[in-house]
């Protein structure tokens, strides 16, 4: 539109506004994402960033303002839509089928993602790309051992991975990660950020999370929400020493 | 060992249902009435036990597959029972088509009470309608012609009881077929968290309308098989009764699992041809104890009290 040559964003959000009555919890977000970008959304609690993330998945709609995936319009696209155009996303509250196991967890959305969620007639077990594609995911996220186990029975620490290894599944433009590390003790942190790190260079990942550490250890450029608008932008070193990030959310954090 | 223990065992409902054949031929009709009831409750279970679908207006369906069957025999249009049944199928698909499409846009509380609107919306049209249905009377002189041009549907029961013993069968298969189908999976995955499945990319709403129109179209096929075995259509095949009813016999046997409606019908419908024998004005007494045990002691069905109580022995063995 401004004839700019460089690359087309794979994610983009243009003016983007989400009030609740009359609760505005999203204003005028002008967000874009370049392909295989490592971003991350900070912000202090009931910053908007989770309202954030749901806009862009298209679990909510927006008062106004649009969403492009891949230079898709996609405003107005539910979320399985949205995530057949390539949007990925885990939840900051683990959201798996708990009573199925892990490996039965990661097939479903193979099977959505590869169009076979209608076939009928033909035993689920009969995919063996399928179930070879889900146990490598699995083994990525280094969980195979545990495969046959449903995922009810499993650590916390074990769903959120699979959380990630679902997401990685339906193989996303754009994933959104929603406090990955969330619930999980400082110990095992280090686990997801490792796997985190290790995502596809092609996936643009946005990183959301409230560990600082985690945060500056991942992103290239980190984007700060306070009250549900964008106060600033920039390399970790610039956000780490800019006077405005630090009075609204590292110094009320320490 | 589960698994072979089970494909050994896979032959065993269906040997049984033979048996009390060749050893109790007089209860044949009772039996076809269980088969009927089994079909039934495996259309439920696909919605309840399967999709999560908590409905009590399934009788809707099955009324509708009954009254359709049982009005084109009644009238001479069509009698033949295969093609009445296939016709059944259609209709009762149709209606829960229609209706699933208004109904599963809610979810929960809301749309278990328009199910129940949906099944007696269908009761009041059929009762009113007197002319067509037979109203409370229900409906009279149903005549099927012979099965297939063979085997007619005789006083005994006999053909009766092998044709819905074997649209039983051929239900069953069909049904394990789904449930064992990537479609069979994903509608599991609406069970366990439908808002996960929208996150990967599924249309929940569509996915669950099929699961409801298939189902219907099952619960119709049931209705008709029990107007062709029985020759008559009652008015309470379409009522709230029956459709709690089923439910009842569903959980009973367990649900989620198919085999479960082959062990809560008859044990159910078993106590109650007994019971209302012997004590007919307590009936209702009964299925309120019944279902007071279910759920303090039972809670996944007769089938999974069974599994426990299997699974403890084996560990003891085992030892």
């Amino acid at each position: 539109m401004s004839g700019q040559m460089s690359e087309r964003p794979v994610l983009e959000a243009r003016g983007l506004n989400k009030s609740f009555g009359s609760v505005v919890v999203t204003r005028d977000v002008n967000m874009s994402l370049r392909r295989g970008e490592r971003r991350a959304l900070i912000g202090p609690n009931g910053a908007g960033k989770t309202t954030f993330v749901n806009l862009l998945s298209g679990r909510l709609r927006p008062t106004s303002g649009e969403v492009f995936l891949d230079g898709v319009d996609v405003s107005r696209a539910d979320e399985a839509r949205r995530s057949k155009l390539g949007m990925g996303r885990t939840f900051q509250i683990t959201s798996l089928f708990p009573a199925l196991t892990a490996h039965e967890n990661i097939f479903l959305a193979l099977a959505e993602c590869a169009g076979f969620g209608l076939h009928m007639l033909r035993s689920a077990r009969s995919y063996g790309a399928l179930h070879d594609r889900a146990d490598e995911l699995l083994e990525k996220v280094g969980l195979l051992p545990v495969s046959a186990t449903t995922v009810q029975q499993l650590p916390y620490g074990q769903q959120r991975l699979i959380e990630i290894a679902v997401a990685l599944a339906l193989e996303p433009k754009v994933l959104l990660l929603d406090e990955p590390a969330a619930g999980i003790p400082t110990s095992e942190r280090d686990l997801i950020l490792d796997i985190v790190k290790a995502l596809p260079g092609d996936i643009a990942v946005l990183l959301i999370d409230h560990d600082m550490d985690l945060v500056f250890r991942f992103a290239e450029r980190i984007t700060v929400l306070v009250q549900g608008s964008i106060l600033v932008e920039g390399s970790p070193a610039e956000i780490a020493a800019d006077q405005r990030v630090r009075d609204v959310y590292l110094g009320e954090k320490s | 060992m589960g698994r072979t223990a089970t494909i050994w065992l896979e032959p065993l409902p269906w040997l049984l249902a033979l048996a009390t054949y060749a050893l109790a031929p007089q209860y044949a009709p009772l039996m076809t009435q269980i088969f009927v009831m089994i079909l039934f409750a495996m259309s439920l279970d696909l919605l309840v036990g399967y999709t999560g679908i908590v409905t009590l207006g399934h009788a809707a369906q099955f009324g509708t597959g009954a009254y359709v069957a049982g009005i084109l025999a009644a009238r001479g249009w069509i009698t033949d029972p295969t093609l009445t049944a296939v016709l059944a199928m259609l209709a009762a698909g149709t209606v829960g088509l229609l209706f699933g499409s208004l109904m599963l846009r809610t979810k929960g509380l809301a749309f278990l009470m328009l199910s129940v609107a949906s099944g007696m919306l269908l009761y009041e049209i059929a009762n009113k309608a007197t002319g067509i249905t037979g109203g409370d009377d229900g409906l009279q002189g149903v005549v099927f012609s012979p099965l297939l041009g063979l085997w007619e549907f005789d006083f005994r029961g006999t053909t009766a009881f092998f044709y819905s013993l074997l649209m039983l069968f051929l239900t069953f298969i069909f049904l394990r077929r789904v449930v064992n189908s990537p479609f069979g999976w994903s509608l599991r995955g609406i069970r366990e968290n439908d808002l996960r499945m929208a996150a990967i990319g599924c249309q929940n709403y569509r996915r669950r309308l099929i699961a409801y129109t298939l189902a219907s179209a099952l619960a119709g096929l049931a209705g008709a098989v029990q107007a062709q075995c029985t020759g008559f259509v009652a008015l309470n095949s379409l009522s709230f009764e029956l459709s709690g009813g089923v439910l009842i016999m569903l959980i009973l046997g367990g649900s989620g699992r198919l085999y479960g409606a082959m062990f809560g019908v008859p044990i159910y419908m078993i106590a109650q041809d007994y019971l209302a024998k012997n004590d007919p004005t307590n009936w209702f007494l009964w299925q309120g104890i019944i279902l007071l045990i279910l759920v303090l002691f039972a809670r996944g069905g007769v089938l999974s009290l069974a599994e426990r109580g299997f699974q403890a022995c084996w560990r003891k063995v085992a030892r």
